[in-house]
């Protein structure tokens, strides 16, 4: 079985999780930015941190023969302070180019704030300008519905910016439906403790389809797994899915979204 | 899937997750003192699990969400509780 995790923050995990994820199957793997579970000190972390994501890392992954990409932005969990935003946004730019980068991501909101959807509107014209992919994290639990609702609405009033170029993830039963109607593609991820359950994410696909949907682990510094997507895969074969289904999941919908960019190759 | 596949595949997996859920709600009434928001929203939602409708799954993630329309006006804290404040109230 081979797949592409479309969505793991790889700087938090171990070099055994590589080697796990290659084992089972993973052909590439792609790392939005995020927060590191603090606030960062000023903007030159953030510079440090994208050089990591696109310097560091992929020399990491390439050790195991993984292809490596990443997305870059400032992650909504830091977006209140207006101020910090302004002058990350400004960084951002000189990383576009870099050879590993697919877009803008994981932007979006956190707590559906102004000032979220303040930063979150500035991110979204970057991308425009720059002609990017966008990769969308929705908010956590309550806030999912209500967060989904206003990045939608966000991402309709930029006149620039094309459905079929963005990705918003973290949707489960209650905002799926307005993300796929909408034209977006929808990414599912898969949590031992919120968001959704393997069980839960064929579900959707068995109700939805399999059209431009992904699965992905999120694999971060918090509880999560790795090789989230192989089980998921293993949930399809047990419900009677074939090879082919299977492998449009997680394999061929990832890369045809991705290949979006022309810097993204898709895995032999 | 025919439904006793589904039976036989997923069945003691729920049903051990639902005796969590009653000894979860067991260890709640045990305990001392006011509940916030939450019980009375996990209430609601488990209501919600005896209705004869097709997407229960949406219909509970919908009863702890936040309804409202408008962004707020700071984001006082970075984490999320699982329930609105709101939610699970009697109307």
């Amino acid at each position: 079985m081979r797949y592409i995790e479309p969505h793991g923050h790889m700087v938090s995990r171990t070099t055994d999780d590589y080697q796990a994820m290659v084992t089972s199957g993973c052909a590439a793997v792609c790392e939005p930015a995020f927060w590191a579970g603090f606030d960062r000190g000023g903007p030159e972390s953030f510079r440090d941190y994208f050089s990591q994501l696109t310097e560091h890392e992929p020399r990491r992954a390439a050790k195991f023969g993984l292809p490596h990409y990443s997305w870059i932005c400032l992650n909504p969990k830091e977006a209140e302070d207006l101020g910090l935003a302004r002058e990350v946004l400004t960084i951002i730019p000189e990383f576009l180019d870099r050879p590993n980068v697919l877009g803008v991501g994981e932007i979006g909101l956190n707590k559906n704030s102004r000032n979220e959807l303040q930063v979150l509107e500035r991110h979204i014209e970057l991308a425009a300008e720059h002609d990017q992919l966008i990769l969308v994290h929705t908010p956590h639990l309550e806030d999912k519905r209500k967060g989904t609702r206003l990045i939608l609405d966000a991402l309709a009033a930029e006149s620039r910016i094309r459905p079929e170029r963005c990705i918003i993830d973290h949707v489960e039963e209650h905002t799926i439906r307005m993300v796929l109607d909408e034209g977006y593609w929808a990414g599912m991820t898969l949590y031992p403790e919120s968001k959704c359950s393997a069980a839960r994410a064929v579900d959707m696909l068995e109700i939805y389809g399999t059209e431009r949907i992904w699965m992905n682990s999120a694999c971060d510094w918090g509880v999560s797994v790795p090789k989230a997507v192989p089980y998921a895969m293993l949930e399809m074969r047990l419900r009677g899915h074939d090879p082919d289904w299977i492998d449009r999941v997680a394999f061929r919908n990832p890369s045809a979204f991705m290949s979006q960019c022309s810097r993204f190759r898709i895995p032999e | 899937m025919r439904r006793q596949a589904i039976l036989d595949r997923y069945f003691l997996d729920a049903r051990h997750k639902l005796i969590d859920v009653a000894a979860f709600l067991d260890r709640v009434e045990r305990g001392e003192g006011d509940a916030d928001f939450r019980l009375a929203a996990f209430h609601q939602a488990v209501d919600v699990l005896r209705e004869r409708r097709p997407d229960k799954a949406e219909a509970v993630l919908t009863v702890f969400s936040d309804p409202t329309d408008e962004p707020i006006a700071v984001a006082d804290t970075q984490g999320a509780c699982g329930a609105w404040p709101g939610s699970g109230k009697e109307s």
